[in-house]
């Protein structure tokens, strides 16, 4: 048995943004990075179903730049074996990144695909798609519960309003996870170090096609009609709030 | 533009994004054509023929309900029949499987979660945010004669009135359906029903930890509000699923909604921006719950709490 789970490390944008020059993309120093929340799921879920099997492999993949072999190593010290890291720089679209991953998946050839439902930066829900489409994989997204059966799996897709979609689907497939499958482990801290030292397999990605879509400008968006901002002191805000709420709830 | 809509249904009726997308669709000035995939279109294609739909085209599948395959190869097969410039799609769980799928097999033009729409002379200018809904950016697609967009719920205002829609029928190959729907299962009701609520006080991750909730649901208590949350604290298993306000939650429209530690995902905001009244408070000046509220705090929700607590002792 053997899973890969593709990973992301993902752009926390701070209290503050300021925009490159070119006003394309934020200024990296106002960024922090981490693991992707979904992604942490997925490898989850990866880790109990090897488990149960008794035997068989994790496998992390991520498009990135040698940053990204941090999120891999979040998953090395989980529990996954082996790291893989596509080189890639810059912004890339899911559809360019599904074509990086698909090189190494079909050269790994796993029983199970995983990715996160979206990542938290990006809000894009397609990167696992995509990834299912040029390799011709079986599919279903957003996924909260697994059963492996022979030659297919019974799972749990989460529709709009918590409906619950139970579908057979046919293995080797790729599933998009969903946060709340599961409870993920916390790596300890002797596992963090261990992962430090870690190879990862490092790649050359192939041709990554024309992009999907190209980035004309980013911008702080408009607040709203402009919310009233309550200034001051905690207690004062509170008093505010209790008047605002006492006028609309007569 | 010519415009391919694709409908979407769930247990025979047709969704509410399908009417949000035609509307969307208006803003590239059609012609616009609405698919509707189903085991027995007919009855759909009825809800969708409303002003602004120049076609209705049907395709009969075998499967009743949503099934990934099945909306992969008929969509790919009615892109190939029409060449639409631009194909819609909802920003929706059924839609995360295929559109993205196809996308990449035909090399299209691709967005996901687009709310706004424009042109600029012939160009397509699709809105959409990055880093996690603080930034937005406009995006086009060069090279791309076809575009794909998933558009993001609520972003239009459904479209209505009577239209004069022609109706064709395309039969599609269907060569087999991998991922199969067996059944639904409801989720379960709770103790409370937050949308019958007119005051929610609605906590996110910004309560930290579970031992905190209580506090929360004791201030609740006394200033007459409802305890609802974000996902995060239902994913923990902190709060059952009843209590979850968002897209894949409950939908709700209090007189009150007080926001208390919640970012303002877009997923959240799907389920309580239409609140009569929005009141968040939230550390961070930039979380992007401040575009829909009402009223703001860039404050500890802790130090709020506290006083609230002792304002409605
Ligand atoms: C298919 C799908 C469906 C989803 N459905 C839903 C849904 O129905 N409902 C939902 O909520 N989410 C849903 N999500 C998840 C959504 O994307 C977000 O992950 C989630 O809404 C984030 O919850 P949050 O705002 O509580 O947490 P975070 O995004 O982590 O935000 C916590 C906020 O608390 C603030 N904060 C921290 N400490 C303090 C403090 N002391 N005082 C004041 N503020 C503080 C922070 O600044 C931050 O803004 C869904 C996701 C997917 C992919
Ligand atoms: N650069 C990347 N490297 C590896 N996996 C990725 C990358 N970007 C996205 N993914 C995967 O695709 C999922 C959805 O991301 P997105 O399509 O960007 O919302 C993530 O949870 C990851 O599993």
């Amino acid at each position: 048995m053997k899973v890969l789970v593709c990973v992301k490390q993902v752009a926390v944008l701070g209290d503050e943004v300021e925009f490159t020059e070119d006003e394309r993309d934020v200024d990296p120093d106002y960024l922090d990075f981490a693991l992707n929340e979904w992604d942490t799921y997925a490898t989850e879920e990866a880790l109990r179903i090897i488990e149960g099997a008794g035997s068989g492999e994790v496998v992390v993949v991520s498009v990135g730049d040698e940053d990204s072999e941090d999120a891999l190593r979040r998953c090395l010290a989980m529990g996954a074996d082996r790291g893989i890291r596509v080189e890639a720089e810059g912004r890339l679209d899911p559809i360019q990144v599904a074509r990086a991953l698909a090189e190494v998946v079909r050269a790994e050839s796993p029983d199970l695909v995983f990715a996160g439902v979206q990542s938290s930066d990006s809000v894009q829900a397609a990167t696992g798609g995509a990834l299912a489409g040029l390799l011709e994989l079986p599919s279903a997204a957003v996924v909260t519960k697994i059963e492996l059966g022979d030659g297919k799996a019974t799972v749990h897709r989460e529709l709009e309003g918590g409906l619950v979609d139970v579908v057979e689907v046919d293995t080797p497939a790729l599933l998009t996870i969903q946060t709340g499958i599961n409870e993920p482990r916390y790596a300890t801290l002797r596992a963090i170090k261990q992962a430090e030292q870690q190879e990862i397999d490092v790649r050359s990605p192939g041709d990554l096609g024309e992009p999907a879509y190209v980035m004309r400008k980013m911008f702080v968006p408009q607040k709203g009609e402009g919310a009233e901002m309550l200034d001051g002191s905690p207690a004062v805000v509170a008093q505010r709030i209790k008047e605002i709420v006492g006028e609309r709830l007569t | 533009m010519s415009v391919l809509v694709v409908a979407e249904h769930l247990r025979g009726q047709t969704r509410p994004i399908t009417l949000e997308l035609i509307s969307a669709a208006q803003e590239l000035e059609g012609p616009t054509t609405v698919a509707v995939i189903a085991k027995d279109p007919g009855a759909l294609a009825d809800q969708v023929g409303v002003t602004g739909v120049d076609e209705i085209v049907t395709v009969a599948v075998e499967q009743e309900e949503f099934e990934n395959d099945v909306y992969r190869e008929a969509v790919e097969q009615l892109i190939g029949d029409r060449s639409p410039a631009v194909t819609l799609v909802g920003f929706t769980v059924n839609s995360m499987g295929f559109a993205p799928a196809l996308a990449a097999k035909l090399g299209l033009g691709f967005a996901s979660d687009v709310f706004g729409l424009s042109r600029d002379g012939s160009d397509l200018i699709a809105e959409r945010s990055f880093y996690g809904s603080k930034v937005s950016a406009e995006i086009e697609f060069p090279g791309h004669d076809q575009v794909l967009l998933m558009i993001r719920p609520t972003s239009w205002p459904p479209a209505e009135g009577a239209g004069s829609a022609s109706r064709s029928e395309l039969s599609a190959t269907i060569s087999g359906s991998r991922a199969r729907h067996t059944e639904f299962q409801e989720v379960e009701a709770g103790d409370v029903d937050i949308t019958t609520a007119d005051f929610l006080l609605s906590v996110g991750r910004g309560v930290g930890e579970k031992e905190n909730l209580g506090q929360f649901d004791d201030l609740a208590q006394k200033m007459g509000a409802t305890l609802s949350v974000s996902r995060p604290l239902v994913d923990q298993g902190w709060m059952p699923n009843s209590r979850q306000v968002g897209q894949s939650g409950k939908t709700v429209k209090p007189k009150v909604y007080l926001a208390l530690g919640i970012s303002g995902a877009v997923q959240h905001l799907a389920g309580m921006k239409t609140s009569g009244t929005i009141i968040a408070v939230n550390t961070d000046p930039e979380a992007a719950i401040f575009s829909v509220a009402h009223y703001g705090a860039v404050t500890d929700l802790f130090e709020v709490a506290e006083e609230l607590d002792k304002l409605y002792a």
